[in-house]
């Protein structure tokens, strides 16, 4: 079965650490930084990287437009189940 | 697979749209403001009507609009968008112009201009962010503040006696013949942005084809002001704003005739 896997890359300085892609999030991937940047805000980040799949529903909600989402989607091979006599 | 095959230009789903500049927006956190400038820049470059729409932009939080969009604006003294916008599309008919307006900017200094541009029928797109408050000047009453609503100028609760009531000035405009697609949307999670896109880009259309106004109303938040993070406003908003300010096309004539309006017979 194809399985689609995503990767976001937040622009931290741009990032006001609003939160709304937090919550839009279907995967739990994404999570607020503790540590802040220049500005003093604190900064989205992927908590969960393998989670993402790439559905840029954070990327529609970011009011800064500071996110930007990537998503490919692997072919994994099926492997047939061996009947054992 | 690691992070950096995915990351690949080729893998792209999702970015900051073309248009948009590089300056950062002067908006607060969370604020509804800078996804609808992203909605109007993606439409825009959907449309491909980069190197003929204008803008009009007010006084209010969105008064340097003009910094984040690269097309061509104009700013207009504080509610008289409509007004100004009235001047350039008749100057310029084969021109998109819009304005970008506040509820402040709209429903109260503004409300002569809007109300008779759209009985007019002007062939502009009027944006309203209506978030229920003055935003730029530290969270005034609006006259699209709910009833109990608290500002700092109504620190009670807004009262109907002494306040008056507040104002569904989209349902006004959707009466007028003039106007020919007047909807009511909102940008709090990623299905009703898209719907939203989709509103603001029928909108276009309909200025491209001379149909008349197009009235959009997008009910938003002002987090700042309400005194919320921007996760809480977005809640408040869904149980507050949204039973007085409910979603939804409120009148839709894209399809039919705009002059279907009966005149009086002799």
């Amino acid at each position: 079965m194809a399985k689609v896997i995503g990767a976001v890359v937040v622009d931290n300085e741009e990032c006001k650490g609003c939160g709304l892609c937090v919550v839009a999030c279907p995967q739990d991937a994404l999570s607020q930084n503790k540590q802040v940047n220049g500005r003093g805000y604190h900064y989205s980040f992927m908590k969960n990287p393998q989670a993402c799949i790439g559905c840029s529903n954070c990327a529609t909600v970011c009011p800064d437009s500071c996110i930007v989402v990537y998503r490919v989607k692997i072919n994994e091979v099926r492997t047939e189940p061996v009947l054992v006599s | 697979m690691n992070l950096a095959d995915i990351i690949n230009p080729n893998n792209l789903v999702y970015e900051k749209p073309k248009l948009l500049t590089e300056n950062t927006m002067h908006y607060c956190p969370g604020c509804s403001h800078g996804v609808v400038h992203k909605l109007l820049a993606e439409v825009i470059l959907d449309l491909d009507i980069q190197e003929k729409t204008i803008g009009v932009s007010p006084v209010g939080c969105a008064v340097f609009a003009y910094n984040y969009i690269e097309i061509d604006w104009q700013e207009a003294a504080h509610g008289r968008a409509p007004a100004v916008a009235t001047g350039i599309a008749r100057c310029n008919p084969d021109k998109v112009v819009f304005t970008y307006q506040g509820d402040g900017d709209l429903a109260s200094i503004g409300a002569a201009e809007i109300l008779h541009a759209c009985n007019r029928g002007e062939n502009i797109v009027v944006i309203f962010v209506n978030n229920g408050i003055y935003g730029m000047t530290g969270g005034q009453m609006a006259p699209t503040t709910l009833i109990g609503q608290v500002t700092a100028t109504t620190p009670n609760g807004r009262d109907a006696g002494r306040n008056g009531y507040p104002l569904k000035i989209t349902e006004l405009i959707a009466q007028l013949p003039g106007t020919s697609y007047v909807t009511r949307q909102s940008v709090h999670t990623p299905a009703s942005i898209r719907k939203c896109k989709k509103a603001i880009s029928k909108a276009f259309q309909a200025a491209i084809d001379k149909k008349g106004t197009s009235f959009v109303e997008v009910v938003s938040t002002c987090n700042m002001n309400w005194k919320l993070s921007p996760v809480k406003a977005n809640e408040w908003m869904v149980d507050n704003m949204f039973p007085f300010y409910q979603p939804g096309d409120l009148k839709d004539s894209t399809k039919t005739d705009p002059a279907s309006y009966t005149p009086l017979k002799n």
